[in-house]
């Protein structure tokens, strides 16, 4: 099976104190360290489990600049057989419908039977994976929380509310964007990362995929972020103050009453 | 032992007894040496460890650990029991060796061993063997009727070894009576026929036989002597070809496994012993993934284990209920290399052992202490191939997620909490802490001659900081001309590298070097054990380290440091060796001499100390990781301070702080017990310029009370 993985690398919020820019726009950049998104390392990681199942090949693509290449290697460590960066000045400044377009193009040039994305960007809208199935006429799963292959179909259980699980039969090609938590991520070390250093990782633009000036990038953009800010902080957490017991049958009571317990 | 009629003699009308002896030596022989080669073979297949240097402290730990047998009577009884086994089987192999050979040539005495010595030696293995016999008589009784905890063996690590054990005691015990006997029905038949009979020591299991033989007629008691020689002869040699097979293969391999063992404390064996740290990169595989990877020490300790379970007995992760024990790390090995490189037949194809012998938890379950390798009689070796499978599964990306996140922050931010590098010195900018003392960071504007090593957690975490001041306070105290390296200080990477991350260790590693050069110092300090450990063993070319205590406890003894009175009469203390400053860095009385200099502190030992300390639960990653376990390890080891009659638990770690202090939250001790780290209660009990007055008043008011 070829499967595609669109990946994108995002301010590590675990690692990172963000703080707004003086502008109020953005957010500071200077200090950040990045990563990949959780949730596409997650969909990485389903996708090589996937292909050591069934064979095939993985391919890691993300819609960026150079300084992604990092996430680039650090997935073909993980095991991925190759990387795309797709790269042009023309990008800059899309909105999700400028990044679907782009792997649109992208997935229309190669033949892949199954693209995954991740559920959702930290910084993200959760939109670019609905919008590429639609544009290529796919079918689309979301929140997809396990997959099986069967007889040139698949079989994928989507996370609902309240925790239950629905499972949808989908037909090949598909785009599904996955739930973190469906599997457990090999983790990706240093060493890893040095051994396939010299892995060449292709660039591709605007040209290569023949997109139009103007179709994606800034100028073509309909969503625009025009605020960014902090919410400010609400009223303090509720102190129980009561004895151990006390304490322990009042939390009992509380997450009763917000459907924790069953 | 040389009579009239020999063995050889005796069995005349049967076959030439010669031949048949000499065809038991000859099959006997034969077969261990068979056996021997056989089990060789994974060894030649193992990996490089090159353990053939300083032969003369090699010789030295075979006179202590070996011949001295040093670590038995920390258990007493077996102890005791295997210090004689061990003492009559070296007395004794002389005399075994002739009993065979007199088999074939009758005259045969052992060269240094005739007239007056041979008789006193001839009574002093009457009575090897007969103490022998009597250790195989209450060993049987231990493993049957008492049935010590430490032997029992779970079911999910395989099945009991008592059986085995027992038949193997029977065995030696067999093996004692058919000597004995034979020994006394010579010395019978001898005197019966009025020739010069031997003497047999009084009250031994020899005389006792002879004694009971007294009146047996002569063609009775050839017959029981030419049994005895067989019986004795047959037992011997299966013995020796059946020990290979279990538990006692160590009477063989114990004095090599002694001889090989690892010199040096605290250090970790390299990844690969012929590659070298610059051209890690080129190696295909790291750590252990398959039989093989071991080292051939490695498998000899497995060999060598002979299953007391003493490691276990006293591994905190064990008692905490977590999936590990030492000793099933070895047997299971064991096992798998016997069905892997069967006696009869070629070896099988190798497997992975993550999966197959070994669960991924039980390998992360173990903090490192050490206390298995301190406890071990023949010094089989844990912590390096527990970090060489932590190598194998990080290899292999198999890493439980909750630590992943703090090993990523460590590659992107040098610290596992994912903290800003700036705001690594952020702990010296309190207004409180500044007001009374101001710490330099060496940023290439300020130098010094002592550089602080604070390391990630006492950095960040907002509890520990305050060991970091207390730290500060007591060098600025001793007027030690030091700094802190700030933001250029990454994580030591001691934790790092014990989890078997080593390409992100070595990073860490050279960092920190770099910017330890830079900063010009003369001297390194810290008062983390693990930064400690780091520092001296793990790192290359830096300046010496040393860990506060040390510091405190040579500034006291200069008079530079002086303590007031503890203000709480009621406080009982006790000192919580840290693995990394005692057992691994052998600081155990540093640390003692501090507290027991500062006036009317009450101070007990807990039961498991110095270097039978019990881990509070592990440093660095440790604290991310989610063992499956029963109960923490800290809890235990606050109810052993609680057992001592200690409310107060003094430790030198922060890391001992961080699970000590949570355990006692846990065990439902708030308000009975604290906690406290030695730099803090040093810092609080210090005599300083301000005090040196009311303290003069406070002695001159004793000394007017006491005239």
């Amino acid at each position: 099976m070829e499967i595609l993985v669109c990946v994108r690398r995002v301010p590590d919020t675990s690692e990172n104190e963000i703080q707004l820019n003086a502008a109020g726009n953005d957010i500071e950049r200077d200090e950040l360290v990045y990563s990949i998104n959780e949730a596409d390392n997650y969909a990485v990681e389903e996708a090589l489990q996937i292909r050591d199942r069934v064979g095939g090949n993985v391919t890691v693509v993300t819609v960026g600049a150079e300084d992604d290449e990092e996430i680039l290697r650090r997935q073909l460590a993980m095991g991925a057989n190759q990387a795309v960066l797709l790269y042009d000045e023309a990008f800059t400044g899309s909105d999700g419908k400028g990044i679907a377009t782009v792997l649109k193009d992208f997935v229309q040039k190669g033949h892949y039977d199954l693209i995954l994305t991740g559920v959702q960007a930290d910084d993200g809208a959760a939109q670019v994976g609905g919008m590429l199935a639609a544009m290529l006429d796919y079918p689309f799963a979301s929140l997809v929380n396990a997959i099986t292959v069967a007889d040139g179909k698949l079989k994928v259980s989507r996370e609902i509310e309240g925790g239950n699980r629905e499972i949808n039969e989908i037909d090949l090609p598909c785009v599904l964007s996955i739930q973190t938590g469906i599997n457990e991520p090999r983790y990706v070390g240093m060493r890893g990362i040095r051994q396939v250093a010299s892995v060449p990782i292709p660039t591709v633009g605007a040209s290569d995929l023949g997109i139009a000036k103007g179709t994606v990038g800034e100028v073509s953009a309909k969503v625009k972020r025009i605020d960014y800010f902090v919410p400010a902080l609400s009223k303090g957490a509720e102190m129980l103050n009561g004895s151990r017991e006390e304490n322990a049958e009042k939390v009992l009571e509380l997450v009763g009453a917000k459907g924790g317990l069953k | 032992m040389v009579g009239n009629y020999s063995p050889a003699q005796i069995a005349d009308w049967l076959v030439p007894g010669r031949n048949l002896f000499l065809t038991i030596h000859a099959l006997g022989v034969a077969c261990f040496v068979y056996i021997v080669a056989k089990r060789m073979v994974p060894l030649l297949r193992a990996e490089r460890d090159p353990r053939f240097d300083q032969p003369w402290a090699r010789l030295q730990r075979v006179f202590k650990f070996w011949l001295g047998q040093w670590k038995h009577p920390r258990y007493k009884l077996a102890g005791t029991i295997h210090i004689l086994i061990f003492a009559g089987f070296i007395l004794l192999a002389a005399r075994a060796f002739t009993t065979l050979l007199v088999g074939v040539s009758e005259n045969f005495v052992m060269p240094g061993l005739s007239g007056r010595t041979g008789r006193i030696y001839d009574i002093v293995t009457d009575y090897a063997a007969t103490v022998v016999f009597l250790c195989m008589v209450v060993a049987a009784i231990r493993r049957l009727v008492f049935k010590p905890a430490r032997y029992a063996v779970p079911a999910k690590y395989g099945k009991g070894h008592t059986a085995d054990a027992v038949f193997l005691l029977g065995l030696i015990a067999v093996l004692m009576v058919a000597d004995s006997l034979f020994a006394a029905s010579q010395a019978a038949g001898h005197a019966l026929q009025g020739q010069p009979a031997e003497d047999l020591a009084f009250l031994s299991l020899p005389w006792l036989l002879k004694v009971a033989l007294s009146s047996t007629p002569l063609a009775t008691l050839w017959a029981v002597n030419v049994t005895a020689y067989l019986v004795h002869a047959v037992t011997f040699y299966f013995l020796l070809c059946y020990r290979p097979f279990g538990i006692q293969f160590h009477v063989e391999t114990s004095l090599f496994s002694v001889y090989f063992a690892k010199l040096e404390r605290g250090m970790l064996k390299p990844v690969r012993w012929d590659v070298s740290d610059e051209h890690l990169d080129q190696v295909k595989s790291f750590g252990v993934k398959k039989f093989e990877d071991f080292t051939w020490k490695h498998m000899l300790d497995f060999y060598s284990c002979a299953d007391c379970g003493r490691c276990a007995d006293n591994c905190p992760a064990n008692a905490a209920g977590r999936p590990l024990a030492p000793r099933f790390l070895t047997t299971k090995a064991r096992d798998y290399a016997f069905q892997h490189y069967p006696v009869l037949g070629s070896p099988k194809e190798s497997l992975p052992l993550i999966g197959n012998i070994y669960s991924e938890d039980e390998i992360w379950s173990c903090t490192t202490c050490g206390a298995c390798e301190e406890e071990c009689p023949l010094l089989v070796e844990y912590i390096d191939k527990i970090v060489d499978l932590r190598r194998g599964m990080i290899d292999n990306g198999n890493v439980p997620q909750s630590l992943q996140k703090p090993l990523k922050a460590l590659e992107s931010r040098g610290n596992p909490y994912g903290k800003l590098e700036k705001k690594k010195a952020d702990w010296i900018k309190a207004p409180e802490f500044r007001k009374g003392c101001e710490v330099k960071v060496l940023d290439g504007k300020n130098g010094a001659d002592t550089a602080y090593f604070v390391d990630s957690i006492t950095s960040y975490d907002d509890r520990m900081q305050s060991i970091g001041r207390s730290t500060a306070r007591i060098l600025d105290h001793i007027g030690e001309d030091f700094g802190i390296l700030g933001a250029a200080e990454k994580d030591s990477g001691h934790e790092v590298r014990r989890f078997g991350e080593e390409t992100l260790f070595l990073a860490l590693r050279d960092h920190n070097t770099d910017a330890i050069k830079a900063a010009g110092v003369k001297r390194l300090v810290t008062a983390d054990p693990h930064a400690y450990n780091a520092l001296k063993h793990d790192y290359k070319d830096v300046p010496p380290v040393e860990h506060i205590s040390q510091v405190i406890a040579r500034e006291v003894q200069s008079g530079k440091i002086q303590f007031n009175p503890v203000e709480n009469a009621n406080s009982v203390y006790a000192y919580h060796d840290p693995c990394y400053l005692g057992r691994h860095n052998q600081v155990y009385d540093d640390p003692r001499t501090v507290l027991d200099a500062i006036p009317g502190l009450k101070r007990v030992e807990m039961t498991r100390s110095r270097d039978r300390s019990f881990c509070c639960g592990g440093g660095g990653l440790m604290l991310f990781y989610e063992p499956q376990e029963e109960q923490r390890m800290g809890v235990l080891r606050v109810r052993m301070a609680a057992d001592a009659g200690a409310n107060v638990i003094v430790t030198a770690c922060p890391f001992c702080m961080v699970n000590i202090e949570d355990a006692i939250k846990v065990a439902g001790l708030e308000g009975k017990m604290s906690a406290i780290d030695l730099t803090e209660l040093v810092d609080q009990q210090i005599v300083r310029a301000a005090d040196t007055e009311s303290l003069e008043t406070a002695k001159l008011e004793t000394a007017t009370c006491g005239g």
